[in-house]
């Protein structure tokens, strides 16, 4: 067998079985009992050349409608957003992805001050004292966040809000049946969080409070008042936030968040089809020991020099194992990369300029829909997201859409009974006038 | 490796700079303060960096250098896989048509992608020995909880609520007994043999009818077969428990043994480990699980299935444990891992156990002589040395692993498992040759020596890395985790 990830010759295998003393590779194997041994090779499609496994590949990802060739209101969760060219090109430096988990700071100074410089950035953005390495997802972050709470006010009692994320709210109920955990949702009224239904249902026994800022359905949720009435009965508010959109509006941690987790995805990682994207999460420096994950730290050598390790370690799963906060292990650091460097070519203002480019954008687009004799509900102050109802369904309409290469946006009726026929459209900075008012033409012609 | 300081992004920082290039604003521009209420605009900016594009090419360049890769040398982490990370992976994972897709598109728009899926399931379900398989967890952890999850709702669905623990070795991952406990389980640890093995004596001894499951590597940590692994799963599953298989060391048993024929009830894999990922200095990975046919009313939802020539998602699974992950998994991840997959083929993976076995083998023949070899029989794709008698000579494993550095090696896992003493665990895996293997050996030979001949180079190393040994007592200690601007 030869192939070119392989580099054992037939000396070198006679070589070796030699030094090992055996006589066939079959004889390392024999301590697999014969009942359990795979006879044979597996029933699986034969090796392909390089040029023939990527003309067949090229085929099948040709069968996708994707983002590139088409005009995206689609957001819910995932974003189609300006990646600046330069990620890519730092994300293939192959010192970096073909790495592991940083073990040997000596030879992985560069890995762990990237991660330094990402759980900063994070910290800047969300207004918060400390940020992780990274986790898996926003939605499995938000998850290690209600577990947190639990966990640390022996409380197990969590309140969502419906206009959270609605995949995330699964998750969050998954995690938390794990752990024992009832998991009550707090309706949405007018497409924010029912704060008189919140401060019927909060009471001394309920962990944390989850909300989504901006929320669900793009809407800017009131986290002032929100905080007053979770803080009065010492639970955790936690906030899944979209970091893109803390570029503009008032961070977090400026309302006293305790957790605020969510998707860096907005940074510069590609929708992927749903993954890998990249979780943060980011806390007050009250809870900096019952953070899950890694955490990156800065200390000095031997020679007073300064340098990076991953610290804090006894929280984790290889040192604490069964008491450790969490079970992640292997969390998104290359994502986590290619956000730090769009963080980092946006810069300052660039992120502020980018944020505000998608509320303005947002804005028109509505304005145009609302010009078009679309019923807008839940109207107020939003971000780059926001609801139209339509007169069918949203499947269809989107269907039809499909053949002018527009991809629509989200069917609330999959999640919400109540809104069926209502669209969640994206509009992120990307979208030109054209394209906008090219939608809602193509909208209003089926709306008709 | 790039011996100067690298200062910090912030530190480069020089108001007035821009690294971006956003689109134009084509739309009239409207106050900010206009669409917001009261109280919600920000009014502090976000201390990020202000930059040029050359700037943040540079800065990462360096930080590049210093870094170890697997491309940068060789990188024998035990438990890790760390193989080569092929680059027609890396071309077909940046296709418009994966790369750029979203996931709640109409599933018409995106059956290339879903084709995909499903045939990885397919090739997976082979592999593995078991009936159905998720792509949904995102990394080896993340499919640990969800198989556990699962074994979990199939006990209450028979009304079987008294199964409360969960028996790992003490052999066994970290990850193992932590995700244990956050699927709601007690952790009983099972000891092992003097041959490195489950002790069969305890195994009975612990497992009764408060037991879930048993979770299992094989081979062990140790890099051995659990040989009595037909007995161990009767032992578990006459006592009405499931059988966990950690698929950390698939990489040892490919084309020579499923999990699913040896008893397994569910299996997680490390796609970014066994099927070439990548690691991405500590993920994302890809952990999908895979289930004998009495679990997969519990699958998480949605569950892809393929309807004539259509593949769909199926939501309508009242007995699933529910989402583990927004989305179908880390799709990206399993893009590459398919990519390896059909590179390889049927005898490809074949090669590929045998000849990581082969290597594993050599250097620890070849390495005998100089360390201890706490269970001398044929290992599987890693095997454990002990450090003892360096320790005695006052060279601790990890002064070799140090001074491994300076030989431009990644060191081997270092103090696991745990259930040996001065631990050296090397994985070399199946793209090494044999000049390399050669190579670290001589330099591990070398080491050997030096303890004995003199220590102190040993115990001050590393000399030649860009940074010392840090100071992890005061890291932990006074724990700086983000840069804060001089006042």
């Amino acid at each position: 067998m030869k192939h070119r990830y392989l580099p054992m010759t037939e000396s070198d295998q006679k070589a070796m079985l030699e030094k090992i003393g055996v006589s066939s590779v079959e004889e390392l194997f024999s301590d697999i009992p014969e009942s359990v041994r795979f006879k044979g090779e597996y029933k699986i499609k034969p090796a392909k050349s390089e040029t023939a496994l990527l003309k067949e590949l090229t085929k099948m990802a040709h069968k996708n409608a994707d983002l590139r060739t088409n005009t995206s209101f689609l957001g819910a969760g995932v974003y189609d957003h300006y990646m600046p060219v330069i990620v890519d090109h730092v994300l293939s430096r192959s010192e970096f992805y073909t790495a592991y988990t940083p073990y040997q700071p000596e030879i992985s100074q560069g890995e762990l001050q990237a991660i330094f410089e990402f759980q900063t950035m994070i910290c800047e953005l969300t207004g918060m004292d400390v940020a992780n390495s990274s986790m898996y997802d926003g939605g499995t972050a938000l998850a290690e966040a209600a577990m947190l709470s639990a966990g640390s006010t022996r409380r197990k009692k969590i309140l969502i809000s419906s206009a959270v994320h609605p995949e995330s709210k699964e998750v969050v109920k998954t995690y938390a049946k794990g752990q024992y955990i009832e998991v009550i949702e707090i309706p949405h009224k007018d497409g924010t969080t029912d704060l008189e239904a919140l401060n019927e249902m909060i009471g001394d026994d309920i962990a944390a409070v989850i909300v989504q800022y901006p929320n669900f359905f793009g809407r800017v949720e009131p986290l002032k008042e929100l905080e007053e009435i979770i803080h009065a009965h010492k639970a955790m508010f936690v906030v899944s936030s979209n970091p893109l959109a803390l570029g503009a509006l008032t961070p977090p941690g400026k309302f006293g968040a305790d957790i605020v987790a969510g998707d860096a995805q907005v940074f510069g990682i590609p929708t992927a089809f749903g993954g890998p994207h990249c979780g943060y999460f980011a806390v007050t420096s009250k809870l900096m020991r019952k953070v899950p994950g890694r955490l990156v730290g800065q200390t000095v050598d031997d020679q007073g020099r300064r340098g990076f390790v991953l610290t804090l370690q006894a929280r984790e799963q290889h040192i604490r194992r069964d008491k450790a906060t969490s079970n992640i292990c292997s969390n998104q650091a290359l994502n986590a990369l290619a956000a730090s460097v769009a963080m980092t070519a946006l810069g300052k203002k660039g992120v502020k300029e980018m944020a505000a480019a998608n509320m303005q954008k947002a804005h028109y687009a509505k304005q145009q829909f609302k010009a078009a004799g679309f019923e807008v509900p839940f109207e107020g102050p939003s971000f780059n997201e926001f609801v139209i109802k339509l007169n069918k369904p949203v499947k269809e309409v989107n269907q039809k859409l499909l053949e002018k290469d527009i991809i629509g946006g989200y069917d609330l009726g999959r999640d919400y009974a109540d809104l069926k026929n209502h669209m969640l459209v994206a509009v992120t900075e990307l979208r030109t006038k054209e394209e906008i008012d090219a939608f809602v033409k193509e909208m209003g012609d089926y709306h008709a | 490796m790039h011996k100067e300081d690298q200062p910090l992004i912030f530190e480069l920082s020089t108001e007035g700079r821009i690294g971006y290039s956003l689109p134009e604003m084509d739309i009239p521009e409207i106050d900010l303060g206009e669409l917001l209420p009261e109280g919600y605009l920000r009014e502090e900016e976000p201390e990020l960096p202000e930059v040029s594009e050359l700037d943040i090419m540079r800065h990462y360049t360096a930080l590049s250098k210093r870094n170890h890769g697997v491309d940068s040398g060789f990188y024998p982490l035990g438990s890790c896989t760390m193989k080569y990370n092929p680059k027609i992976n890396e071309n077909v994972a940046r296709f418009n048509g994966f790369a750029h897709l979203h996931p709640l598109q109409d599933e018409s728009s995106v059956q290339g992608a879903l084709e995909l899926m499903y045939d990885l399931q397919e090739h997976l379900i082979e592999i593995t020995g078991m009936d159905e398989v998720t792509l949904q967890p995102a990394a080896g952890a993340h499919g640990e909880w969800t198989g556990l999850m699962m074994i979990r709702s199939y006990h209450e669905a028979n009304g079987d609520t008294k199964r409360t623990k969960v028996v790992v070795p003490d052999s066994a991952h970290g990850t193992n007994p932590a995700s244990a406990t956050v699927a709601g389980f007690e952790t009983v640890t099972v000891k092992s043999d003097e041959n490195g093995l489950v002790d069969l004596e305890d195994l009975r001894r612990v497992v009764g009818e408060d037991t879930a499951a048993l979770m299992l590597t094989n081979p062990n940590t140790l890099g051995l077969f659990e040989e009595n692994i037909l007995e161990m799963a009767e032992i578990v599953h006459s006592a009405g428990g499931k059988l966990y298989y950690d698929g950390a060391n698939l990489n040892a048993v490919l084309s020579k043994a499923r999990p699913g024929d040896m008893g397994f009830d569910v299996v997680h894999l490390n796609l970014h480990k066994t099927f070439t990922g990548p690691h991405g200095g500590g993920g994302p990975g890809s952990g999908p699980v895979g289930v004998k046919a009495d679990l997969i009313p519990y699958l998480p939802k949605p569950v892809l299935v393929k309807n004539g020539d259509q593949y769909e998602f199926d939501y309508d699974r009242p007995q699933s444990i529910g989402r583990v992950k927004p989305y179908y998994g880390n799709f990206g991840i399993n893009v590459r891992a398919y990519t390896y997959i059909r590179t390889m083929g049927p005898d490809g993976l074949k090669a590929v156990t045998e000849n990581a076995v082969l290597n594993a083998n050599y250097m620890m023949r070849r390495l005998e002589p100089f360390f201890d070899l706490p269970f001398d029989r044929h290992c599987k794709h890693e095997f454990v040395l002990s450090g003892k008698r360096q320790k005695k000579l006052g060279v601790r494993t990890l002064d070799i692993a140090k001074r491994l550095l300076d030989f431009g090696y990644h060191p081997p896992t270092i103090y696991f498992p745990l259930n040996v003493e001065e631990c050296i665990m090397i994985e070399p895996t199946e793209t090494e040759s044999k000049e390399t293997l050669d190579a670290f050996v001589d330099a591990m030979i070398q080491i050997a020596k030096e303890a004995e001949e003199n220590p102190e180079i040993v115990q001050e190393a590393p000399h030649t890395t860009v940074i010392g040994r840090l100071d992890e007592t005061m890291a932990a200690r006074k724990p700086v985790l983000r840069y804060q601007q001089k006042q």
